[in-house]
């Protein structure tokens, strides 16, 4: 369990991070979502005990970050933005160093590097420089080292940034097989990466939690949260449509005509009177599909609305 | 312990991956053999002992030891292996050491691949062995608060070029504490104690009483106290500037 309690972090007069609570329990992957210099890194920063809060607490399996580093340290493991890693060393050399300070030996040490070597695929790049190496398996490399002590709480920025879609598939099944043992948050600009991987999301927006909740939840906040997608024989039925009880707003796509999106009121049920209206006119109709919500819509709207719309 | 020397081996080891540690070996060699020779004149001299060959030690390594301790800690936070390194669970002292030790064992290294300098004046002559072993000693003990120094300018900063600077000017200072230059400059207002005490300061005065076999507490003190305190400044300077 790591617990965060009001935390704060500025540098100089910029606010990184502005009293910042969570609770994240063994089971839980988080995803915190947030623009870029929205406090995402520096949050992480924190409660891997790099960075000291300026006023604030993280405890993490009750282990105080501030009085008891190295034992939050030894529990922790953690791919930092970027995954460095000394580029001299082969991929074997630099899991091993990691592996050593990590206090394994011996036999028990060669285990873990085969098994964390065997589960990220890098046989084929173990005697090559890390400098070498592709974006792909230099993150690979990255993740490995993170999970080599197969740590309680794992906490990885931005794990898929720069990875083709092959690769951040594969992160991804890696990060759904881990959360298994342990718990993990991570963070991501990537909205689609919440739906994959995360039982729970954060927005952060300048420095501060905007929103909390599952991926649903969260869609749910979207205006288009319910809307019905339909596809028409032709265009011209939207007046129709539009005194429907319900509908707040009809968007039509100028590409495809009788393409329409019918856009609920608030607490609106809009797909029984689109189906209703369908079978008592007798329309023939080639799609028609309820939306979840669009977290991206929702992402926006929470942070433009913290920055301002000029922003 | 067991920290401080998987530190050290992977930063040695990093040393050796690259070619820095074989050009740095050569010219290291290559000038140790052109000082001894050419310019301190060991052949004239007539002598049997290694005089010339220490004399230009404290030179020699105002230029090379900087530019081995320029990327101890900048090129880490330059790499973003900072972040990595700080977040494992180390004491920081313990890194700190344990970079500062691979360091000085390359430094020695150096020195005792300079060996054949030894064998020569052993076999040309009869040289007081004593003496030569303490000047290599008091060379060593030199050769480590340079590195101490470069260690803790390197933690300052993310440019290797400006951590190399910053070292050799700080090292220069350390070796004309007690240069007339220097010492012309405050004698005329500063009090007496405040002048002996920068003259004190200087790499010159302890280590040339060392290399002429005068192997005295007092010299080696100053020495490990000027490497303890430069290397809990690193400490001090990377805890306080990890962000940047």
């Amino acid at each position: 369990m790591i617990e965060v309690e009001h935390l704060h972090k500025r540098f100089g007069d910029f606010v990184a991070v502005e009293d910042i609570s969570l609770t994240i329990r063994p089971g839980e992957v988080l995803g915190i979502l947030g623009p870029n210099g929205a406090g995402k890194t520096t949050t992480m920063r924190m409660i891997t005990g790099y960075l000291h809060p300026d006023r604030g607490r993280v405890e993490v399996f009750g282990h105080d970050v501030t009085n008891a580093p190295l034992q939050v340290k030894s529990l922790l493991g953690y791919l930092p933005e970027g995954a460095p890693a000394y580029g001299e060393m082969n991929v074997r050399a630099f899991l091993d160093f990691v592996a050593s300070v990590r206090g394994l030996r011996g036999r028990k040490k060669r285990e873990r590097l085969d098994g964390v070597i065997g589960k990220l695929e890098l046989e084929p790049v173990l005697q090559r420089p890390i400098d070498t190496l592709s974006k792909g398996f230099k993150r690979r490399v990255g993740l490995a080292q993170a999970i080599v002590h197969q740590p309680p709480a794992l906490i990885l920025d931005e794990p898929t940034d720069g990875l083709d879609p092959n690769q951040k598939h594969q992160v991804r099944q890696l990060i759904l097989e881990l959360a298994q043992n342990s718990l993990i948050i991570i963070s991501t600009h990537l909205l689609e990466e919440v739906h994959a991987v995360c039982s729970r999301a954060i927005i952060i927006a300048q420095g501060r939690i905007v929103a909390d909740g599952t991926p649903a939840a969260l869609e749910r906040r979207s205006r288009y949260h319910g809307a019905v997608r339909i596809q028409l024989p032709a265009a011209g039925l939207e007046a129709e449509l539009a005194i429907l009880p319900g509908i707040a707003d009809i968007e039509s796509d100028p590409m495809l005509p009788g393409r329409l999106l019918l856009i609920p009121k608030a607490g609106y049920d809009l797909f029984p009177a689109v189906r209703d209206w369908i079978s008592q006119n007798g329309i023939e109709v080639l799609e028609l599909s309820v939306e979840r919500g669009r977290l991206d819509e929702v992402f926006r709207q929470l942070t433009l609305e913290e920055t301002g719309p000029c922003a | 312990m067991r920290l401080i020397w998987i530190i050290c081996r992977r930063e040695l080891s990093s040393y050796f991956a690259t070619p820095l540690a074989y050009v740095f070996l050569v010219i290291f060699l290559l000038l140790c053999g052109i000082s001894t020779f050419y310019l301190g004149g060991w052949y004239e001299r007539n002598q049997a002992d290694l005089q010339p060959f220490f004399d230009y030690h404290p030179l020699l390594y105002l230029v090379l030891i900087p530019a081995v301790s320029m990327r101890l800690w900048a090129e880490e936070r330059k790499t973003g292996t900072l972040e990595l390194l700080l977040t494992l669970p180390v004491p920081l002292p313990a890194a700190v050491l344990g970079k500062f030790l691979a360091a000085w064992s390359f430094i020695a290294l150096a020195l005792i691949l300079t060996c054949p300098l030894w064998i020569t004046v052993n076999w040309l002559g009869d040289p007081d062995n004593g003496v030569i072993l303490a000047a290599y000693l008091g060379s060593l003990l030199m050769a480590g608060s340079y590195l101490a120094i470069g260690e803790c300018l390197s933690a300052a900063t993310r440019n290797q070029v400006i951590a190399f600077i910053l070292t050799v000017v700080v090292c220069l200072l350390f070796i004309a504490a007690g240069s007339p230059i220097v010492l012309d400059l405050f004698q005329r207002w500063a009090p007496a104690w405040l002048v002996d005490g920068i003259a004190s300061l200087s790499f010159l005065t302890h280590f040339q009483d060392i290399s002429r076999g005068v192997l005295n507490l007092r010299d080696v003190l100053f020495f490990l106290i000027l490497i303890c305190g430069w290397l809990w400044a690193a400490s001090v300077v990377i805890e306080n500037k990890k962000a940047g």
